[in-house]
């Protein structure tokens, strides 16, 4: 299905293939970075791009190539990470609520309700202040904010299901409710919940760092998008490049997760279109 | 109003769940003795039973008293007061760039549908909605205060100060109701009644803005209700890329600090903003879209 996707939509191919790049950059990056990413190098500081800094150096005299490509391992693994809690928390309490119906569903909605009252970055911003700054627990915040919109899109989704005539036969036939729920249910509701996960992964991204920006995630001199371009902020005359290169590299991998999500959404579910403002 | 109930048990909850301890916090490096210790404890009011606490919280933030700050010992609503008209202030500028942005790309791109217009619109979209609006202040900043010097990076009051940062969320937000807007007037110009105006030999304009739009415009009405409350939170991030006075920092700084009353303060009035805002949008449906009002009525 994702090689259709992608045969048929060039931009979705683009986007694929910078996603691979960078995740591989990420991956790599331990043997690949040229220079030591958090080492300081005074003799070196603010030097312009140039063939033996390609993106140049920051204050401290630290490669930005080096640090952008540490970096984009805390990014992901933040964008994956809390997609992963939204999404096992909105499967099963999601489904579990679609399928269980009654009291369990209207009290575990109005809990819903309640957290939808938080707009996402102060939710996130109240569970850091919980759980205390640091990578994984900006993983956390980011995930529990996001916590609502799955639940509520699994749940719709699973509602309309529920009535379909193939999931009574299967209840007729005795089935018992978790093997309704996890054989006839769930198969069904899987393209929505693939779109809105790709979509969260973009924005996951961009709150991560925002919060690490706001000097609320991972400390320096951990290399981390948001630090470093936080870091070049009061360089911006002297040397554009520090804050330049974090910056193209959130909105490049944002937009790249975009085209592929985009595409993933008309695919799989024109119906989603107006849920892109997640 | 169980939401408000419910919010206000969150935020107070979530507060006493804070690791840091505010009495050592502020008595840090004072070398102070368990008595002391004790002292302000009982001075603050932190010893009590926390279902006494939680009753006091709410008796006393029913009449606006949320308490003072633990660091400047200043009534949290009073710097709550003093922040808010800021963060309004930014806020409204914002939504006005973002509605105006994003219904002229999204208008362009649905009447030039398919064309290089329409792609050029959706590629500035898609990049609004991928920018992060740290990184989209930075890059106003560097352009128009740092290299053309038009307008002032940083600070506070007038109009001139107030552009940068509030285009900064206009943009950002422009994006979603631009890509909005387009799918929104395409769905509405495949109408048969389009197919008629364009018969009666209106011009293609004259169809979109006379008879598609408005029809075009109530789903984007919704996603502007939601926005307006995605976009007091979007005030967080770039209040403190311009160094402006708001909410926003006031809510950064309130976390950072461990400051509870502070903290309970901020996010109980944006929460109760951001309800409120979604109830206004609900109810404007009803004026905006006259089937909602009719079968609202046949229900009744």
């Amino acid at each position: 299905m994702l090689r259709r996707v992608l045969r048929r939509r060039k931009s979705a191919l683009a986007g694929a293939v910078v996603l691979a790049v960078i995740a591989l950059a990420a991956l790599l990056a331990p043997a690949l970075v040229p220079y030591d990413p958090i080492k300081i190098a005074p003799g070196a500081a603010l030097s312009p791009p140039s063939l033996t800094h390609p993106f140049g150096t920051d204050q401290y005299g630290r490669d930005i190539l080096s640090r952008a490509m540490t970096g984009a391992r805390l990014s992901l693994a933040t964008g994956l990470g809390a997609v992963a809690v939204a999404l096992t928390a909105g499967v099963v309490v999601g489904l579990g609520c679609g399928v269980i119906g009654g009291w369990t569903d209207l009290l575990v909605m109005r809990v819903i309700d309640i957290m939808m009252a938080f707009p996402g970055i102060l939710m996130a911003l109240v569970v850091v202040a919980v759980l205390g700054q640091g990578t994984l627990n900006v993983m956390l915040a980011v995930g529990v904010s996001l916590i609502p919109t799955f639940v509520r899109l699994v749940r719709g989704d699973v509602l309309s299901v529920r009535e379909n005539a193939y999931v009574e036969a299967a209840r007729a036939l005795g089935s018992r409710p978790t093997r309704v729920a996890l054989r006839h249910v769930l198969p069904n509701v899987v393209a929505p919940i693939i779109v809105i996960s790709t979509v969260a992964v973009a924005w996951s991204i961009i709150l991560g760092a925002s919060l690490s920006f706001l000097g609320l995630g991972p400390r320096p001199p951990i290399p981390e998008w948001g630090i470093d371009l936080s870091g070049g902020r009061n360089y911006l005359l002297r040397a554009w490049w520090i804050s330049s290169a974090p910056g193209f590299c959130i909105m490049l991998t944002v937009v790249a997760v975009n085209l592929v999500g985009d595409a993933l959404r008309d695919e799989l579910d024109p119906r989603l279109r107006s849920l892109a403002n997640l | 109003m169980p939401v408000i109930v419910g919010v206000s048990v969150v935020v107070f909850s979530i507060v006493h769940l804070l690791p840091g301890d505010p009495v050592l916090a502020i008595l840090s490096g004072a070398n102070a003795t368990p008595e002391q210790e004790r002292e302000l404890r009982a001075q603050l009011r932190l010893d009590d039973p926390l279902p006494v606490q939680y009753a006091r919280f709410v008796a006393r933030a029913a009449v606006g008293d949320f308490g003072r700050s633990i660091f400047t010992r200043r009534p949290v609503i009073q710097e709550i007061a003093e922040q808010l008209p800021s963060t309004l202030e930014l806020a409204a500028t914002a939504i006005v760039i973002a509605s105006v942005v994003g219904l002229a790309l999204g208008l362009l791109a649905a009447v030039w549908h398919d064309t290089w217009i329409d792609r050029a619109a959706m590629l500035v979209a898609l990049g609004g909605v991928s920018m992060p609006s740290f990184w989209l202040g930075l890059l106003l900043i560097f352009v128009f205060s740092l290299q053309l010097g038009w307008l002032p990076a940083t600070g506070q009051g007038g109009v001139n100060r107030l552009l940068l940062p509030a285009a900064t969320i206009g943009l950002n937000y422009s994006a979603v109701i631009a890509r909005l807007v387009r799918s929104s007037l395409l769905e509405v110009l495949g109408n048969g009644y389009i197919s008629t105006a364009r018969a009666k030999g209106l011009s293609e304009w004259g169809v979109t803005l006379k008879h598609a739009l408005g029809n075009a415009l109530i789903p984007v009405t919704t996603i502007i209700g939601v926005q307006l409350g995605n976009l007091l939170a979007g005030t967080i991030i770039v209040e403190t890329v311009f160094s402006r006075r708001g909410m926003g920092r006031l809510a950064v700084t309130a976390v950072l600090d461990k400051d509870y009353p502070l903290i309970q303060g901020v996010v109980l009035v944006s929460a109760l903003g951001y309800v409120l805002t979604n109830l206004l949008v609900d109810l404007s449906y009803s004026a905006l879209d006259p089937r909602i009002r009719h079968r609202e009525g046949a229900k009744a």
